[in-house]
């Protein structure tokens, strides 16, 4: 029967010391642990959010570095196909003005040795009539008496401009 | 969290495991001078009017399970190991107050108060001589700090000890991993917070009931596997006192019923999808309902009660057994001993699982009660 009657002293220690158990438990552990469970449990959710968040961060930033380079490739081929194209004009602007510069030097040449060729001639002409005026003076310069012996004075001087 | 969990509580068994194995062989150890001390009680009293060096094993499981004046711990030879213990008492408007020891004379006399030997009074202290005949005769009434309030006071103390140390590191290591016993008893906390309190009562109100909650859990819960520890601090049938048990369900029941809301006494007092005819003439369905207030303590009350109690019984029953067979022949108890000793290692580890199913179930159904009590109603 003692078995299953309560006692009163027992009663009375019991409940004082699950009181004062529950009053220092309650406010001397249970507070700052469940507190602390609390914030730590707040810390990991925002530590959690954050890394997800720098997470995406990195994956745009990673598409925005691709969009990146995409671009610099194809700004590196739009300026290696215009210098290849002003490499090209400017090779052909050369050729030409190469070729017109040559045309026109010809040209000068052609001309010059035209006017040498004039001046020669001019030169040679002056030549032969002074040449002449020479042979008529001596012809004149000898009594033209005799006709005969005019001509063969005539024919001996044509054999001397011969040789000279 | 949900990870760690299923660690969490297979580490927990293996160290209950352990802690078992570390138990059990000293129940047995321990409980072997405690026979002596019976058989040797039982040739010196000759009173009893028993036949001598007769082993009595309900009578012993009995002293053993139930509350006592002092703390025994062995008996070698004829010396006694025992823990006096404080008795105050209040007769007559009167506070007495000396050591049990001096109970241990031939009359168990001390002061005109009595420790009945014998009788419906055993184990109680009764007036000397006028506990029979004069029933007018003022009570004595018995506040003494027995074997269970000690073992209260003790548990109390290093559940203090513990968690305010917990709580004290917890506040040292903020926003470091936790370490060492924080480790062991965190996943508790959380346990009792998440399961218990936080499914059974509501996102809403759980945290005011949580630090009670927390209370009576590790309350039962160290109380119980302190009882199964034989030595001196532990093996006191703390849990298994209907006393202890009865108030703490007395907590629960108050707590729930100055936490009930307007939708719980109206569910009590007018149940609703119940007949008109079980509330109308004969209010039979409130009758029902306002037992059930009394009754869901109650049961709380007996259940831990009972499976402590009969864990510690089973375990007494076994120890029991070698000196049954022991007192037929020698070489039998011995041949027993072993099977008995197999069965108690088997019984202490299941022991081990009672002592947390049942902190678990008396901390969920009063989580469940208070639950009901500040439910609000729902809006169809």
């Amino acid at each position: 029967m003692e078995l299953i009657t309560p006692g009163l002293g027992l009663l009375f220690w019991m409940t004082l010391v699950f009181l004062l158990l529950l009053f220092i438990l309650g406010k001397f552990a249970w507070k700052p642990i469940l507190q602390m469970l609390k914030e730590r449990e707040t810390s990991i959710h925002e530590a959690l959010n954050t890394a997800n968040k720098a997470k995406e961060e990195m994956k745009s930033l990673k598409a925005g570095n691709e969009e990146l380079l995409q671009q610099a490739k194809n700004e590196r081929d739009a300026i290696l196909n215009e210098a290849r194209k002003i490499k090209d004009k400017m090779i052909e602007e050369a050729r030409q003005k190469a070729s017109e510069e040559a045309a026109r030097i010809v040209e000068s040449a052609k001309e010059t040795i035209l006017n040498e060729k004039m001046a020669a001639m001019t030169e040679l002409k002056n030549q032969i009539a002074e040449n002449s005026l020479t042979l008529a003076r001596f012809i004149l310069k000898r009594e033209l008496a005799d006709p005969h012996k005019q001509e063969e004075y005539a024919k001996e001087l044509i054999k001397e401009l011969k040789f000279n | 969290m949900n990870r760690s969990r299923p660690l969490n509580l297979t580490l927990l068994t293996v160290l209950l495991v352990v802690a078992g194995m570390l138990t059990t062989l000293p129940v047995w150890s321990q409980e072997n001078p405690q026979q002596k001390v019976k058989a040797d009680s039982a040739t010196t009293a000759t009173s009893s009017g028993k036949e001598e060096g007769s082993f009595n094993a309900g009578q012993m499981i009995l002293e053993h399970v139930v509350d006592n004046h002092e703390w025994h711990i062995a008996e070698i030879g004829h010396l006694e190991l025992v823990v006096p213990l404080p008795v105050i008492l209040l007769y007559d408007g009167q506070f007495y107050c000396f050591s049990s020891s001096r109970f241990h004379n031939e009359s168990h006399s001390y002061q005109g108060f009595t420790l009945a030997t014998e009788g419906p009074h055993k184990g109680k202290i009764v007036r000397s001589g006028e506990n029979k005949t004069n029933p007018e005769a003022p009570e004595v009434y018995d506040f003494s700090i027995t074997k269970t309030v000690l073992a209260i006071m003790i548990s109390a103390f290093l559940l203090i000890l513990i968690f305010v140390s917990m709580a004290r590191m917890a506040a040292r290591s903020k926003g470091k991993a936790p370490t060492g016993m924080q480790n062991l008893l965190e996943p508790l906390v959380l346990f009792v917070r998440d399961d218990i309190a936080r499914s059974s009562i509501g996102e809403k109100h759980y945290e005011k009931f949580l630090p009670y909650l927390l209370t009576i859990f590790f309350f039962i819960l160290f109380n119980n596997l302190f009882g199964l520890i034989p030595f001196f601090p532990g093996g006191a049938n703390v849990t298994g006192n209907i006393t202890v048990t009865l108030v703490m369900a007395v907590f629960t029941f108050i707590l729930t019923t100055i936490n009930g809301n307007k939708h719980y006494w109206i569910d009590i007092i007018n149940t609703p999808g119940v007949p008109w005819w079980l509330k109308i003439p004969l209010p039979l369905m409130p009758i029902v309902e306002i037992i059930g207030i009394i009754t869901k303590p109650f049961v709380l009350m007996v259940r831990l009660f009972a499976n402590i109690t009969a864990g510690h019984i089973i375990a007494l029953g076994f120890v029991s057994l070698i000196f049954i067979f022991g007192a037929i022949s020698a070489a039998l108890g011995l041949g027993v001993s072993v099977v008995s000793v197999a069965f108690m290692v088997f019984m202490d580890l299941l022991e081990l699982l009672v002592a947390f199913i049942q902190a678990y179930v008396f901390t969920l159904l009063s989580a469940l009660y208070f639950g009901l009590a500040v439910t609000e109603p729902e809006h169809h």
